[in-house]
């Protein structure tokens, strides 16, 4: 409520002469399931990683670079490149961190998840998270997790693949000022291997509208394997490279940053990311290999 | 001096709840009770004044009472009592009368409170997972309750700002669970299979009632301005709800929800808009202001679904174990009045 925050202005100063309550006991919470605020159960999540697991280590044969970049502790957001039509970067990396450094990671994605039966339940008790700028925050700066983004949206994900491993605009940089504000750093990573898992030959642009989606895809995986296609992936060989965390040196918690630094962060973590993916694309001997 | 308080909708729930409370209070003077229906609990000092929904006659008793608290809390959010003509009434015409008479030229109030609910909040996929006090809805409101209780916070905040003297506090209280109280959700746990919708099991989060009446005597005794959220810790998802109160659910469809739901109203199962939408996304506001300004709760959101849990098994096993009350003028009257009633002080 735009007034509202004047009644609130006014409340601030006069809760000062409030007396201070001792600290309560822990209140009785008669809780059954593990389900925690962000709607993530831990056995969900455990299951999953056993379910993803062969996926992980059978099919993309995934590889880790600078791992030990990522804290063991404290808050860190994950920034990565996105692609594949269903994309497959996301469960890697939150797999592979998971099992790695034995935290948890929240996975951030379009609040559209949120509206569809089944995938959004599954998707939120799973470590997905809808991307409000709140919801990041306070994972961020209050409880000090580990939060995955892939500032590119829908859109990479959503590219054909003659247009792979092009970086597309990183949103408005909503990412890097929710890190300033929280007061953690940035660690991209740069992801070699979802686009070919995944590739999509053609879109169609009638159908995304008529269902409210951001794409409806054709992919490879469909033509070669008929519906099967619609959920199985190629077996592409999947590295990863994680790049130096990116500290902005700015207090946390202010109302606004300069937007033009905001810009520039990102741009040069984008262009970043493009540099190492080309550096590790001309390494790359066979898709299928690596 | 004691305070001399106001409360609306004695002859409600909440209003009835709130003045046996104030009554228990030394530092209470005077409390005076304003309702088109009369009271349904036994009060021992309360004066009841039957007014019109509109409160035209509130600018003559606040005068003549000199009361400096006035506690609004009839504001209509269970949106299946009534038609949404008479909501906005009550909501928007009769908050707006009451503020008018309350910030007249020379009148005595010094503490408006208000009991309004987080529905102003809404429930939608593009929510956050905790709503603070000076965030706004992600989508505009569609049904009448929640477009009447936005338009009845307005007012109050036109009157904090043109009342720079009079303590304003607005409390916006999340679904209420408790032993007594009955509401659409509520209605809907009791149900021998708790409805749910396909594919969703959303977030929810609640308050116990033991816990509003509190947070109302809390604001009023210490005196707190601003806009707090009121509701217990944590989010449970609606299957662990139904579990608690050791209920099946029963799945609705996810597309023609509201046709669905239109059906089993005619079958005495009312499940308004706004319940549907709570039911898909789930709503959490963040308790951690009031908490800051000294209120401690005694419920989380679990406890206050064991707490209705406990008290449904507990009707189901005796029925209703409270005495009928039924308020008669003359007889009250006698026993405030008559110089025969002897009376300890």
């Amino acid at each position: 409520m735009a007034t509202g925050e004047r009644i609130t202005a006014e409340a601030r100063g006069a809760l000062v002469h409030l007396p201070r309550q001792p600290e309560a006991e822990p209140l009785h919470d008669p809780r059954q399931s593990d389900v925690d605020e962000w709607g993530r159960s831990e056995h969900i999540r455990e299951l999953a990683r056993r379910l993803y697991d062969p996926l992980y280590r059978q099919l993309f044969r995934v590889e880790w670079e600078g791992l030990e970049k990522i804290p063991t502790e404290g808050g860190a957001l994950l920034v990565a490149n996105h692609a594949g039509a269903i994309p497959s970067d996301a469960p890697v990396i939150m797999h592979g961190v998971e099992e790695e450094l034995h935290r948890p990671v929240y996975g951030l994605a379009d609040h559209i998840f949120k509206a569809m039966p089944v995938v959004g339940t599954m998707w939120a008790r799973a470590g997905g998270v809808a991307a409000h700028p709140e919801n990041a925050y306070r994972l961020l700066r209050e409880q000090q997790q580990l939060v995955l983004v892939f500032p590119e949206g829908t859109k990479g994900p959503g590219k054909l693949y003659s247009e792979r491993y092009q970086l597309r605009r990183f949103g408005r940089g909503g990412f890097v000022e929710i890190a300033m504000r929280a007061g953690v750093p940035v660690i991209p990573i740069a992801v070699m291997g979802a686009e070919e898992s995944m590739p999509i030959v053609y879109k169609n642009a009638t159908l995304a509208k008529l269902f409210g989606l951001p794409y409806v895809p054709l992919t490879a995986n469909m033509l070669l394997l008929g519906p099967l296609g619609l959920v199985a992936y190629f077996p592409s060989k999947f590295k990863l490279r994680v790049l130096d965390p990116v500290h902005f040196n700015v207090p946390p918690d202010q109302e606004r940053y300069s937007r033009s630094r905001i810009m520039d962060e990102a741009e040069a973590i984008r262009v970043n990311l493009q540099d190492n993916l080309y550096d590790m694309l001309r390494q790359r001997r066979s898709v299928w290999f690596g | 001096m004691g305070r001399r308080v106001l409360i609306t909708g004695l002859g409600t729930f909440w209003g009835g709840r709130l003045a046996q409370a104030l009554e228990k209070d030394p530092e209470v003077d005077i409390i005076i009770g304003l309702d088109t229906q009369e009271p349904r609990v036994e009060l021992e000092r309360t004066e009841y004044v039957k007014a019109d929904q509109s409160y035209s006659i509130l600018s003559r008793i606040v005068q003549a009472t000199q009361v400096d608290t006035i506690l609004h809390t009839f504001l209509i959010v269970d949106s299946t009592r009534m038609s949404g003509r008479a909501l906005h009434e009550i909501n928007v015409i009769g908050t707006l009368n009451l503020l008018a008479a309350a910030g007249a030229a020379g009148s005595p109030v010094r503490q408006v409170a208000v009991k309004s609910s987080t529905l102003v909040y809404g429930s939608s996929w593009e929510d956050p997972v905790w709503f603070r006090e000076e965030m706004t809805r992600t989508h505009s409101a569609k049904t009448r309750v929640e477009r009447s209780l936005l338009e009845a916070e307005s007012y109050l905040h036109d009157f904090a700002e043109d009342n720079p003297h009079v303590v304003v506090t607005l409390l916006r209280f999340s679904n209420v669970l408790g032993t007594d109280i009955i509401t659409p959700t509520s209605k809907a746990l009791q149900l021998p299979v708790v409805p749910s919708i396909l594919g969703f099991d959303p977030l929810v989060q609640f308050v116990e009632e033991d816990d509003v009446i509190r947070c109302l005597e809390f604001v009023m005794r210490e005196q707190v301005p601003g806009i707090y959220n009121v509701a217990g810790d944590g989010r449970l998802p609606w299957s662990e709800v139904a579990s608690i109160c050791g209920k099946r659910m029963w799945p609705l469809p996810p597309v023609f929800t509201g046709l669905a739901a239109g059906t089993l109203n005619r079958l005495g199962i009312e499940l308004p808009p706004e319940t549907l939408d709570l039911m898909r996304y789930g709503r959490g506001v963040d308790n951690r202001r009031l908490k800051r300004a000294g209120f401690q709760y005694r419920y989380t959101s679990a406890g206050a679904v064991e707490s209705f849990a406990r008290a449904s098994r507990l009707r189901k096993a005796v029925g209703d174990s409270r005495p009928a009350y039924r308020y008669e003028r003359e007889v009250e009257n006698f026993f405030r009045r008559s110089p025969a009633v002897v009376k300890n002080e």
